[in-house]
């Protein structure tokens, strides 16, 4: 049987050793607060709402790598897969609040959505007043009607960014929040997976994969997607994955969007370069504009193999947004 | 009965048994969730032991408070939420209780599953732990008046068997939920959990600590 190889120390610190990288790259400009996980920009920007997310590690560069002007201001990070504890999601929010406020902005997990909202009550006790926006935007994961049960994906990026967007205009945190939402709202993706990742601390993949099949909506932890398939061209993935996004919102003739072609974990450029060329071209052959493109790791899934695409429907409200300037990690503008 | 010391002495001995339980656990996780359930019960009952080895509790309800909170500061996922709200809700309903007994059973389970039930939104029948917790708490009810070394004997069976009805349930919730009907055959890890604590319960118990 094949075994995970990862060049990492002790297993049950990478978590703690990734963030310390993290940090390290950002030059002073992120913080930890306290040593469970919590991270916040540093300095605080001009007093504004406050976005904080987060969530279990091990996606890296999601979620502290979106840390910084424009993005997001603060994160709380869990162990691998797992969301963070609602103590370090309070000392994130307590540490990125400036009196106007925090917005959660995170993925639609179980494990999420309960340690946030303890984390909810939590700074309420500190007379800091939340709102949540949660992300499902992995169409695979439910069916339409069901939205809300969908998981959050790499969409998350486009949502943050939007959310720290208007944010740093000095938005209140009711406007925040509503532009947050309709971000999140006129977001899709999907993704497909080729092979497994693997949970540093098990050191076994977490499912398997035949070598000649490939898996459709796969989610960002093994979650089983909605079919398994022989292996196919890069072509006909695109327009499989596309279909599913595209049908859902739906993305319409003379609609402008924004492309991420995020990769899961090993695969390689060259593959995401090959499913940009046909996304662009189907695309067009939808009369579906592209906005801005997207290629690389943006969200993770350890070593598992494969992609997924997301889009973002613009409009007057989200251009700007999009286009205006931030800096972090993983995202600069 | 038991009094604190030796319920505090009771948690211990459960935080221990279900830390050695961490392989069983993720391999039960990896086939139908995502393999973090045995590392994350791990990180929460190691704090755990820490906690009682280090402190010395006042009371009954203190014990469970303390093991609830210290499980929700440490652990994350929904494990810490659900686990933590379990033990935290439960030990708040035995207040000012300074024995242990057959009695408080019901009301500590009680309190738990329904903490649990409003935090995560599930029922029994979702596949989860509460289908642990239920038939442990029906049983509770109707073995209050027994010893506590009884009544342990029988909830941990319960749960067990409440273990056994996850296999023929489809998950509705938590990142199994996706698997749909390829989730059946395959018991809920944290129902396992469950069912390890109370199963650890009742051996500390017959172990001839109190009766």
């Amino acid at each position: 049987m094949r075994i995970p190889k990862k060049l990492i120390n002790d297993p049950s610190k990478v978590a703690k050793e990734q963030l310390e990288g993290l940090i390290a790259a950002n030059h002073g400009r992120i913080q930890a607060i306290g040593d469970k996980g919590a991270v916040c920009v540093n300095p605080l920007p001009s007093p504004q709402v406050a976005i904080v997310t987060g969530g279990g590690s091990g996606h890296e560069p999601m979620f502290a790598g979106y840390l910084g002007p424009g993005l997001a201001t603060a994160a709380a990070c869990g162990d691998i897969f797992a969301a963070p504890p609602p103590g370090v999601i309070l000392d994130a929010a307590q540490a990125a609040d400036q009196g106007k406020g925090v917005l959660f902005v995170y993925g639609n997990y179980a494990g999420d959505n309960m340690n946030f909202d303890i984390a909810a009550e939590l700074a309420d006790d500190e007379d800091i007043e939340t709102q949540t926006i949660r992300i499902w935007d992995d169409v695979a994961s439910a069916p339409l009607s069901k939205i809300k049960e969908r998981r959050g994906v790499a969409g998350d990026l486009f949502v943050l960014k939007i959310a720290g967007a208007a944010a740093a205009q000095g938005k209140s945190l009711g406007q925040v929040t509503e532009i947050t939402a309709h971000a999140r709202d006129c977001t899709r993706s999907v993704g497909v997976a080729l092979s497994a990742g693997s949970i540093p601390q098990t050191g076994k993949y977490n499912f398997e994969l035949p070598d000649d099949e490939l898996e459709y909506g796969m989610g960002l932890h093994g979650e089983p997607g909605v079919s398994r398939e022989k292996m196919a061209s890069a072509d006909t993935v695109v327009e499989q994955l596309l279909d599913r996004i595209i049908e859902d919102l739906p993305f319409v003739a003379g609609d402008k969007v924004c492309l991420l072609i995020n990769n899961l974990g090993s695969s390689t450029v060259m593959e995401l370069l090959i499913a940009n060329r046909k996304v662009h071209s189907y695309l067009e052959s939808k009369n579906i504009e592209v906005h801005d493109t997207l290629i690389g790791s943006y969200c993770t899934s350890q070593e598992m193999a494969g992609y997924s695409i997301s889009l973002l429907k613009l409009d007057d409200t989200l251009t700007p947004l999009y286009d205006a300037p931030c800096h972090s990690f993983a995202l600069r503008k | 009965m038991i009094n604190t010391a030796q319920t505090q002495a009771l948690m211990l001995y459960v935080a221990k048994q279900v830390v050695a339980s961490e392989p069983l656990l993720t391999e039960a996780d990896l086939v139908i969730g995502d393999g973090d359930h045995g590392i994350g019960m791990e990180r929460g009952f190691l704090a755990v032991i820490e906690m009682l080895e280090k402190e010395q509790l006042a009371s009954v309800d203190k014990v469970f408070i303390k093991v609830g909170s210290t499980m929700m500061a440490s652990m994350g996922g929904a494990s810490g939420a659900i686990f933590g709200s379990f033990f935290r809700a439960g030990g708040k309903a035995l207040k000012g209780t300074s024995d242990f007994d057959a009695k408080s059973l019901p009301v500590l389970i009680e309190a738990g599953l329904q903490s649990v039930m409003d935090r995560g939104g599930a029922s029994p029948g979702d596949k989860t732990m509460i289908d642990a917790a239920d038939m442990a708490l029906q049983m509770s009810k109707t073995t209050s008046n027994e010893s506590l070394e009884s009544a342990l004997s029988k909830v941990a069976e319960a749960a067990k068997q409440g273990v056994e009805a996850t296999k023929s349930m489809i998950a509705t919730t938590g990142k199994a939920k996706t698997l749909g009907e390829r989730s059946l055959g395959h018991p809920d890890p944290g129902a396992i959990t469950t069912a390890i604590i109370f199963k650890s319960m009742a051996d500390f118990v017959k172990q001839g600590v109190a009766v």
